[in-house]
């Protein structure tokens, strides 16, 4: 009862402060346009800002640790988001900086005129990038090398169960999570990159070739990826992939290529739809019909008239695709029919460790395993939606 | 009698590529009650961005830097936005230039007309309902009971353009801004719109600022004429004073563009074989004809005109002629040779003689190629000609149609002007190095003064190159002054063709005296005549229904 009356309590202050605030503001600065045609909404909306902000600074300072001894648990994960977070804008920062000074004309050029967030994302996207290449270089041990101990924490400190030669801690069979983590990069990253090329590659030029010609090819393609789109696709997957590991065994290909092709053509059809919507708009244009009365093939009408026309659409696309690949690939290998251990991959890696999760409340270091795994996928899909995002308003003049 | 509206030293800047650019560069106005003021000028002239400010409105990027704006007493600029929505839509109303764009397309006209007055509590539903059948009646709306009740994709352009009017007459304002209201109708539909609005304004004792690019249209509404050039006034003055004996040399030359008339050639040889030859097309969409037997030649070095409301079918003449959309009957032949209906058929000899130049530059060039790029893969792909040579040619043709090579070479269509996009489109279509251009209402899409440039530019290049063209327009000051023969269409059919004096000179059939007299002259006293002698029940559309 008490929490509902702190509760109108809270409500109550700040439906008063948001009227303050903005009377306030109107005789500070005498009236002035901006207070003066204020909506109530948007008053509130400062007055809650800088509510959330107090409150935030607030339970940054709370001790780390409680009277009876018990970690709290949510001050610490807070710590360690706000801190990330700070890291995360002075490394974008300091990157955009070197990369006004560095480079030739054009990138300078093209960093002066970044915001951070795009320039976060490249930034994470060229780390990965370098971590998938120098995989074998940079990791301390094999993806499938199995140490000693088991279950080492997280941290590296020995007084709480870590051991410094596994800063990251070790696995439920003694395997380093560093090292897996790294060669994870490889292996996922790699294997959806491929996959959504893949995708795009099919979805987009039956997509604009549908579009293009129309009639009855048009038809039969829609009609087929309809019926494609009408299954679960995860389900779908499964069951795909249930029948290429008997194949792969028989005809002596790895498991993996069969993967990245029945994911490419279970996302491919999303992809032609995309295309074929943004093909049909670009069609009807009379620079399309000026190219078809010269007598322009088919191959020159997609890819030099239609596809510059439609890359900011598909860009947008193809970031948030791949990952969802990516997750489509992390959902496999949980369910145990995707990467097949003992190579090192993201999902296989968040599902092992899953039941850590649960010494959240009174062991912060050991629950921060398996989300290592899930945050090495999370930021590589904020970095990338990030880039894409820069890159279409960049290109498409969205901000007309 | 005071003035309604006061604008003293207006300036407006809008904001691009992080700094601050003027738009208007400080305009006086003033407005009387019951006054109508047009505004004439050409686009980025700045007469959208006064109408607005009128309202103490600018768009998004856009703000008032200085001056006053005050409307019977009361400072605009300054206003609070309450003030402003007490104003707006009540006192002061607006007219957008696309009432097919304007109107919310989910709701019933009556919905939209009766929001106004209930919003500002003038009135309740059900009078304000009645009030606007009244203002229907009064616009000579058909029907005017039922329209109401209609969404507006089931009402013509024309009408939805004066149910916009009669909407912004329902708080009865003091103050209504027309934004080119009639621009995007054809001639015999503008000519009743503004006689509805001409006279509802009078009745009303409505003060109006008229925008527009057409001189003759301004001169049969307006009581005075403010001509703007890129945000400067050029000169105020009452309309006879400004049409009989304009001052300043920009409005001069304005005043001039339809002078513009080319000579008329000798009768084509007997016996010559024409280039185009349409020879009895019947032609459909689905199941419905959209043409009916229509036959004319194209002769070498001619321009055809063909002329036409929207919906008679000359561009589907057009469709034809190119091959993409086969006539169900009769033939195309080009320089005697019966051509493949098809155009995936004809060879690629036959597609490039024939070229097309299309109304809509934004559209007609890819918005991702360099002009250099645009103008260079017809030359590539029917010349054969790479890497230098190609280049110099692009640059040859660049030159042709008075763009500079090394300027415009690598831009990209943004970042030309409207009339420069369609010189590309020409350049692009002479690459080919054609025998026989479409030219798609190229001209109607821009001010008069850059289209007279186009239509000049067009008549040198047929001159030197011997080209022929079929010129697809509405306008019959264009038809003046370029054509060498007219063909008139109506509903898919041809009503009338011939020599460019035949027709412009009695007897005409009926439906060309119908278009002919349509056309606003430049006479202040010109739409009150033609009322008089017609009628108002024997113009515009009525009359076509007539027919």
């Amino acid at each position: 009862m008490s929490g509902l009356m702190w509760f109108a309590i809270y409500l109550a202050a700040l439906l008063i402060g948001a009227y303050v605030f903005r009377a306030a503001g109107q005789a500070a600065t005498s009236n002035t346009p901006k207070f003066r045609d204020m909506s109530y909404g948007e008053a509130l909306g400062y007055v809650l800002g800088a509510g959330l902000l107090l409150w935030a600074v607030y339970y940054y300072f709370q001790p780390k640790i409680l009277d009876t001894g018990v970690p709290n648990a949510g001050v610490i994960f807070f710590r360690w988001a706000v801190q990330g977070f700070i890291i995360a804008a002075v490394a974008a920062y300091l990157f955009r900086l070197l990369g006004r000074f560095v480079g030739t004309e054009a990138t300078k050029k093209l960093f002066r005129s970044m915001p951070l967030t795009a320039s976060f994302g490249i930034l994470v996207i060229f780390i990965y990038a370098f971590v998938a290449i120098f995989a074998g270089a940079i990791a301390p041990y094999g993806q499938a090398e199995i140490l000693g101990a088991a279950n080492v924490m997280a941290g590296g400190d020995p007084a709480l169960g870590g051991n410094p030669e596994y800063p990251l801690g070790t696995d439920q069979i003694g395997r380093d999570i560093l090292s897996r983590l790294i060669f994870g990069a490889q292996n996922t990253v790699g294997i959806a990159f491929v996959t959504t090329c893949l995708s795009f590659f099919i979805g987009g030029s039956l997509g604009f070739l549908a579009a293009t010609l129309q009639g009855w090819l048009d038809q039969l393609l829609s009609r087929s990826v309809d019926v494609l789109m009408a299954i679960p696709s995860l389900i779908f997957a499964l069951l795909l992939m249930t029948i290429a590991s008997v194949w792969a065994v028989e005809l002596g290909v790895p498991l993996t290529i069969f993967m990245v092709l029945i994911i490419a053509v279970i996302d491919s059809t999303r992809v032609y739809r995309l295309a074929r919507a943004v093909g049909l708009n670009i069609v009807v244009m009379d620079y399309i019909e000026a190219a078809k009365l010269r007598g322009e093939g088919l191959g020159y009408l997609v890819f030099k008239e239609i596809l510059p026309n439609a890359m900011a659409p598909l860009l947008a696309e193809f970031g948030l695709r791949f990952c969802f690949v990516f997750l489509t690939i992390a959902a496999l290998s949980f369910l145990g029919v995707g990467i097949q251990p003992p190579l090192a991959d993201w999902g296989t890696m968040v599902r092992d460790l899953a039941p850590f999760i649960n010494f959240a409340a009174f062991a912060p270091t050991a629950a921060v395993t398996p989300l290592l795994a899930a945050g090495a996928i999370a930021l590589l899909t904020v970095a990338v939606n990030f880039v894409v995002d820069w890159m279409l308003h960049k290109s498409s003049g969205l901000k007309e | 009698m005071s003035d309604l509206l006061t604008i003293k030293g207006l300036r407006i800047e809008g904001r691009s590529d992080e700094t601050w650019n003027p738009i208007i560069n400080g305009v006086d106005l003033n407005l009387k009650k019951g006054e109508v003021l047009g505004l004439i000028g050409e686009s980025g002239a700045g007469k959208s961005t006064i109408g607005l400010a009128c309202m103490g409105y600018t768009r998004d990027g856009v703000r008032i830097s200085e001056g006053s704006v005050e409307f019977d007493g009361i400072d605009l600029v300054g206003a609070s936005a309450s003030v402003k929505r007490g104003l707006l839509g009540k006192r002061i109303a607006y007219v957008a230039q696309s009432a097919a764009a304007s109107f919310n397309p989910a709701h019933k006209l009556m919905d939209q007309h009766t929001e106004g007055p209930v919003q500002h509590g003038v009135d309740n539903r059900a009078t304000s309902a009645e009030d606007g059948i009244e203002l229907y009646r009064k616009l000579r709306l058909p029907n005017p009971d039922e329209i109401g009740f209609r969404y507006p994709h089931q009402v013509s352009g024309g009408q939805l353009q004066r149910a916009m009017t009669a909407m912004a007459m329902s708080c009865r304002p003091d103050l209504i801004i027309f934004d080119e209201p009639t621009t995007a109708l054809d001639v015999t539909t503008q000519i009743e719109v503004l006689a509805s609005i001409r006279e509802i304004v009078e009745e009303f004792d409505t003060a109006a600022i008229y925008i527009t690019h057409d001189l003759a249209v301004v001169a049969q509404m307006a009581d005075k004429i403010k001509v703007l050039l890129r945000g400067d006034e050029v000169e105020e003055a009452d309309t006879r004073t400004m049409l009989s004996s304009p001052k300043e040399d920009y409005t001069k030359s304005l005043w001039a563009v339809r002078a513009f008339e080319r000579p008329t050639k000798p009768p084509v040889a007997e016996g010559s074989v024409p280039v185009v030859s349409v020879r009895n097309i019947t032609a459909a969409y689905g199941t419905t004809d959209v043409l009916h037997d229509v036959s004319f030649d194209i002769h070498a070095g001619r321009t055809v005109a063909v002329v036409g409301e929207s919906g008679s079918g000359k561009s589907t003449a057009a469709r034809c002629i190119t091959g993409l959309l086969p006539p169900r009957m009769g033939e195309i032949a080009f320089d005697g040779v019966v051509l493949p209906a098809n155009y995936k058929k004809r060879t690629k000899d036959q597609l490039r003689q024939a070229q097309m130049i299309y109304q809509m530059a934004d559209t007609a060039l890819n918005p991702r190629k360099t002009i250099g790029q645009i103008i260079g893969r017809p030359v590539q792909f029917y010349g054969g000609l790479t890497g230098a040579k190609r280049r110099a040619r692009v640059d040859e043709l660049l030159d042709q149609i008075e763009l500079d090579p090394e300027t415009y070479r690598d831009r990209l269509p943004s970042e030309l002007s409207g009339g420069q996009k369609q010189r590309v489109g020409i350049a692009r279509a002479l690459a080919a190095e054609p025998k026989f251009i479409i030219c798609d209402e190229v001209t109607s899409a821009l001010d008069q003064l850059v289209a007279e440039g186009i239509l000049r530019l067009l008549a040198d290049l047929q001159d030197k190159l011997g080209l022929s063209y079929m010129f697809i327009t509405h306008d019959l000051a264009t038809v003046k002054a370029i054509a060498d023969e007219v063909v008139v269409m109506k509903d898919g059919k041809v009503v009338e063709q011939g020599p460019k004096l035949d027709m412009f000179t009695p007897p005409h059939h009926a439906y060309t005296d119908l278009l002919l007299s349509s056309v606003p002259e430049m006479d202040p006293d010109w739409l009150t005549n033609l009322l008089a002698e017609r009628g108002v029940d024997n113009i515009g559309d009525a009359a076509v229904d007539k027919m």
